[in-house]
């Protein structure tokens, strides 16, 4: 017989290990459950002791209820383990086939996002007991959620730990990304972006951050459990707010080529005027002169900034360096330059 | 990403019960609705059948089989069920079932709140930190009407009339289409059908449709017509994308850590040179024109020239020169 890779022969052991602790009735003590699995029996003193520990810190990662409990009650000094049956088996719950159908919808929601695994397994578990989905109710519906924000895991962790967070953030602020601390209250999805709401240990006041504005990494730098989600705290209400720019101070106009620009349509009143062009113009209420900039600014020859002189002469410098860092000089006329670059990548495509 | 030993346990222990009330099953079926290869399928039939109850001995060990592609196992009593729901797995089924159940339109409410409680119930804690993660997938008035139309002409199958606006185009076409699904996709639904003025699969804007009609004939699409992909939109790359090399300056480096590039090369004064794939130019061209001057195209020279001109073209309306 072919040996089997070490990661197989991890699996193997786990899976031993996992089945002689819902086998036994009494808590197994560490000799005992050296001699119960064939790979720990094989190894060394000392290499039993690590793979051990690290086993069970896996299973219990895995979400697996290892009890520690002490092998007879009248000698308290040896700690044995079990799992109890019921603690480790999903509840039998009955599903009827249109609740079943309706949960693989839920399930298939996330089949290209980063929850895909875990949305697949579950439905694989309510599933287990072989009943089938009567799909007639919802065939034809699919709601799809994307988690394309390389933040989105370290996130959602954070909120479900309740842990604080740090995080760069590339917020209103025309100096760059700056370092912010954060107790995140939830993460919620609106209008197909995530949005991060929390208490802003920077402001000391609640506050809404973008997933897709934060740069790097977010890293969780407090205990789990540090603090409380307030009872009132309305994520959505919070960030409807914030995207609307309810409450902004600056006052905008933007004339846009129809069809074009919907995020700025959506927060924005369509005016009676026509702009330049017979383009319709907008105006919206911003919090950030910045932010607004950025996003005309995307909208190239689509956009044009009306209101107030600070929108426009940030965008007019905007687009001044992209036009002049695309000269035609640096690609064209300098032909020895752009063929080597050309030709380094050209492999590839 | 290859797969841990502990990620293939979680995936074992799920299969078991799976299989187990399901004996004799096709291979090939089996090894579909698992989501895994036929070969790796039987690499995990395998496994099985090596471990079980300490002793070991043959009378011990899980029976795997799958003798004239027909798939039983047992012997695994102590595995029958199935663990119960990880963190993630209740919190991915708990709040996409919350959004659908927020939902008007979608239909199915009934079934969508039974299964919630009995979910939440089985998920227990789970199901209440759960609610700190939601989606909330916008329908408006004329949304929630066409998604009703949509779901009826489903069920029939019914053709469908619809008068569609392009915003790109700046057009409104009169369509005939045979629906396959609506979607919603990055807080927007979509009407997914073969159409057959474009004899083609399309994809239409619930919002963009003026008007609609459930027509008295068979909508049942031709046999060979296939959902779009729905890959991660504008950033999942495919063979016909465009390579593109972009030069970033120290403040817009984020880019590569935000965008799936191919290749990194630094600069010694915090610069960044990268690759990355583009189905869709607009999407860099968007970019690059957002950065103000932080991100340059080097390569392909057309798409520079195309974000120069634009670039070019905008600045006119201010009368910058």
């Amino acid at each position: 017989m072919v040996r089997p890779s070490p990661a197989a022969a991890k699996t193997e052991r786990l899976l031993n290990l996992v089945i002689a602790l819902l086998y036994t009735r009494q808590p197994m003590s560490k000799s005992r459950i050296r001699t119960a699995v064939p790979q720990y029996a094989a190894s060394s003193d000392e290499a039993f002791d690590r793979m051990f520990e690290r086993d069970k810190d896996e299973l219990r990662d895995l979400g697996i209820p290892l009890r520690t409990e002490v092998v007879d009650p009248l000698f308290d000094d040896e700690t044995g383990y079990r799992i109890d049956r019921r603690e480790y088996a999903l509840p039998e719950i009955s599903f009827e086939p249109d609740e079943l159908a309706v949960i693989g919808v839920a399930s298939r929601a996330w089949s290209q996002a980063s929850l895909a695994g875990p949305a697949a397994q579950a439905l694989r578990k309510l599933e287990a007991s072989g009943l089938t989905r009567d799909v007639g109710s919802v065939a034809g519906v699919e709601p799809l959620l994307h988690t394309t924000e390389p933040a989105f895991d370290a996130a959602r962790d954070a909120v479900l730990a309740r842990r604080e967070v740090a995080f760069r953030y590339r917020g209103g602020a025309p100096d760059g990304p700056a370092e912010r601390h954060l107790q995140p209250w939830a993460l919620t999805a609106w209008h197909g972006r995530w949005y991060l709401t929390g208490y802003d240990l920077d402001r000391d006041a609640p506050r809404v951050f973008r997933l897709d504005r934060v740069e790097g990494e977010v890293r969780a730098t407090g205990k789990p459990g540090a603090y409380e989600v307030p009872e009132e705290h309305e994520p959505r209400a919070m960030i409807t707010a914030t995207a609307t720019g309810e409450g902004g101070e600056h006052v905008a106009r933007v004339a846009l080529r129809m069809g074009s620009g919907q995020q700025i349509r959506r927060r924005g009143d369509l005016q009676k005027e026509r702009g330049p062009n017979g383009w319709d113009v907008i105006e919206v209420r911003v919090g950030s002169l910045w932010a607004l900039a950025e996003e005309v600014a995307s909208l190239g020859p689509d956009a044009v900034a009306l209101e107030p002189e600070g929108l426009v002469s940030a965008v007019v410098r905007a687009l001044t360096e992209v036009r002049d860092g695309h000269g035609q000089q640096n690609h064209y006329e300098n032909a020895g330059d752009a063929s080597k670059t050309t030709t380094k990548i050209g492999g590839g495509a | 990403m290859a797969e841990t030993a502990t990620q293939r346990l979680g995936r074992l222990l799920t299969m078991v019960p799976w299989l187990m009330n399901r004996q004799g099953i096709d291979i090939a079926e089996a090894a579909r609705e698992l989501g895994v290869n036929q070969e790796q399928f039987v690499e995990d039939l395998q496994l099985l059948f090596v471990c079980g109850t300490p002793g070991h001995y043959p009378g011990d060990l899980i029976e795997a089989s799958w003798e004239g592609g027909r798939v039983h196992v047992g012997n695994a009593d102590e595995i029958a069920r199935p663990l119960r729901l990880g963190r993630d797995e209740a919190l991915a089924l708990i709040v996409a079932l919350r959004a659908l159940a927020a939902t008007p339109g979608v239909g199915a409410k009934d079934a969508i709140e039974r299964a919630l409680a009995k979910l939440e119930d089985a998920a227990g804690a789970e199901s209440r930190r759960a609610a700190q993660v939601s989606v909330s997938l916008e329908v408006g008035e004329v949304e929630q009407q066409r998604l009703e139309q949509i779901r009826e002409a489903l069920a029939g199958p019914n053709r469908l009339h619809l008068r569609h606006y392009n915003p790109t185009r700046d057009e409104t076409t009169e369509r005939d289409v045979d629906p396959m699904r609506v979607v919603s996709l990055e807080g927007r639904w979509y009407l997914e059908g073969w159409c057959h003025r474009a004899v083609d699969v399309r994809r239409f804007r619930l919002d963009r449709i003026e008007d609609l009609t459930i027509l008295d004939v068979d909508g049942t699409p031709p046999a060979g017509a296939r959902p779009r992909d729905t890959g991660a939109s504008a950033f999942s790359a495919s063979p016909g994308d465009v390579l593109v090399e972009l030069e970033l300056a120290p403040g817009a480096t984020w880019v590569s850590e935000n965008f799936p590039v191919e290749g990194v090369e630094r600069g010694e004064d915090g610069s960044q040179r990268v690759t990355l794939r583009a189905a869709d130019p607009t999407w860099v061209r968007r970019l690059v024109w957002r950065l103000g001057g932080g991100a340059t195209v080097v390569s392909p020279p057309e798409l520079a020239e195309e974000i120069r001109s634009g670039a070019d073209r905008a600045l006119q309306a201010y009368g910058v020169h």
